[in-house]
């Protein structure tokens, strides 16, 4: 098993710390700010950010909300994942918000399509922006680019890129594996990837 | 090239039904209901956002056959198809051309002729969704079949039971009514028993098919002491259109069907316990419930109604998925 840790403890703490404070120069005082999280994965970095943001800003309280792409995904019909992998709690309308969307992974960029897709099911944002917390660049299959990048990865077709958090996986760090260690991986393919 | 099959990396489950078309409760496992539970409570979210649309099922067209006449089982399929994006072609019996001689089987496949991926059909029959199963190209959807069953009503009958009452497995669940000419009854019985609940029959003897004890559940006559045992009584709706077609009336008259197989508050408050009301609608006021009932706080008849489209679309969209695409 060879599992390669880029980032963990100190570092991790300092690159969350950094999009915070990257959101607020950019917001000021997120009161017209909506923070959403994308299932299933991207809700864990959301939540956490979430946290962060409320210890710094003790005095505003933040939009959050949580998004399924189950059912806007591109790749139905492809791949036999049909269940929603995590429930929508969206319960405010996005009319007029700055949106920031925000998952762990940025891969080829078809999550992020069918998380904007059903986005606009809730409203009309005023702007729309990415955050992401490893951005897997060059790997990309659509035109879609984050706006706030905890950490930049170079990868190749067969790795896979994995953050774990300390409260549902015990510590926080961003691992990259190589499919040889995974047990059930198809030969890679990155049209066909599922990661973000 | 070959579709990537693995799970998703990112904790999605892997599952798909194991049937090609929703013919009868009795082709489904558990595992296959809990499934359309799951998938159901994402379009029940869905379903509350200011646009109730997603685009899943936008290349797929699907055909509504209604050979018998329906109107909130049609409509409830037609929004659950509209909001997962289908091409709709609705098709009723009065403007068929079955009524000009054509068999069921000329009929779908010119419908199918015409690029129909999905067909959901009621007909008065029992059998028919099965028949047109082994001869047409195209995943079946019964939407009641004369006697037999009506699937989608009993899922969405225990879909309701699971909400209001956060589990169905032993769950008390009573059917009162016209349990020989229920569709609904058939299916509800197969369906709570796979998911675990106990299952009273209520009705006079004339509405009650013989052996039914032979389907695993209880029979009694007194509703009285049916309701004191129950945790969830679904009152059937006595089908005038089915009764005395052999020439014997199966009771006396409503009145005295209402007397002893009705539910007004005064039967309710001597059960001495809150149970919770069903119906499947459309309701005889004053025969199988009274207003007071329907109305009553522990009803969830019109919780029925909104789940109906829910677990349609989830039923819709899971026999999707298992349509090839085209190479």
């Amino acid at each position: 098993m060879q599992a390669l840790t880029l980032v963990e403890g100190r570092a991790f703490e300092l690159t969350l710390q950094r999009l915070c404070h990257q959101l607020i120069e950019d917001h000021g005082d997120l009161s017209g700010t909506a923070l959403i999280g994308l299932q299933p994965r991207g809700v864990l970095f959301a939540r956490r950010m979430k946290l962060e943001l409320e210890r710094i800003q003790t005095d505003t309280a933040i939009t959050y909300g949580e998004l399924d792409i189950t059912f806007h995904r591109d790749d139905f019909r492809h791949r036999p994942v049909t269940a929603p992998s995590g429930t929508t709690e969206l319960d405010f309308n996005l009319d007029g918000k700055r949106v920031v969307l925000i998952d762990d992974v940025l891969h080829t960029g078809r999550s992020i399509r069918a998380g904007l897709d059903a986005m606009l099911s809730f409203g009309r944002p005023d702007s729309v922006q990415l955050m992401v917390l490893v951005d897997r660049r060059f790997s990309r299959e659509l035109p879609i680019q984050p706006d706030y990048v905890g950490k930049w990865v170079d990868s190749i077709d067969g790795q896979r890129v994995k953050v774990e958090w300390q409260g549902t996986d015990g510590r926080d760090r961003i691992l990259l594996l190589t499919s040889d260690d995974r047990e059930g991986v198809v030969p890679p393919s990155r049209s066909t990837s599922v990661d973000a | 090239m070959t579709p990537n099959l693995r799970p998703s990396s990112s904790g999605g489950q892997s599952e798909q039904l194991s049937t090609d078309h929703l013919l009868g409760i009795q082709d489904l496992s558990a595992e296959d209901i809990e499934l359309i539970f799951r998938t159901a409570d994402g379009f029940k979210e869905v379903l509350a956002r200011p646009i109730k649309k997603v685009p899943s099922l936008r290349d797929i067209t699907i055909a509504n056959l209604f050979f018998e006449n329906s109107t909130r089982t049609r409509i409830s399929f037609e929004l659950a198809e509209k909001r997962l994006s289908a091409d709709v072609l609705n098709f009723s019996s009065s403007s068929s051309s079955t009524k000009k001689g054509e068999t069921l089987i000329d009929t779908v496949n010119n419908i199918l002729a015409m690029k129909v991926d999905m067909v959901v059909m009621r007909h008065p029959d029992p059998g028919a969704a099965l028949f047109l199963s082994k001869h047409v190209n195209a995943r079946i959807v019964n939407a009641g079949d004369g006697t037999h069953e009506h699937p989608t009503q009993a899922l969405l009958d225990a879909y309701s039971i699971r909400e209001k009452l956060q589990k169905v497995k032993g769950v008390k669940v009573l059917i009162v009514g016209d349990i020989l000419h229920s569709r609904v009854a058939l299916s509800n019985v197969h369906c709570l028993k796979k998911l675990g609940a106990e299952v009273m029959l209520c009705g006079p003897t004339t509405l009650m098919p013989r052996h039914a004890e032979s389907l695993g559940v209880r029979v009694e006559h007194d509703l009285d002491k049916a309701l004191r045992w129950c945790d969830v009584a679904n009152m059937l709706r006595i089908q005038l259109e089915r009764q005395g077609s052999d020439g014997i009336s199966n009771f006396p008259s409503l009145r005295e069907y209402a007397m002893l197989y009705g539910l007004d508050e005064e039967r309710y408050a001597r059960i001495g316990k809150p149970i919770t009301i069903m119906h499947p609608g459309p309701i005889n006021r004053g025969v199988e419930i009274t207003s007071g009932i329907a109305d009553h706080a522990e009803s969830i008849i019109l919780e029925q109604v909104e789940n109906g489209v829910a677990v349609r679309m989830a039923v819709l969209y899971l026999l999707a998925a298992r349509i090839p695409r085209p190479q």
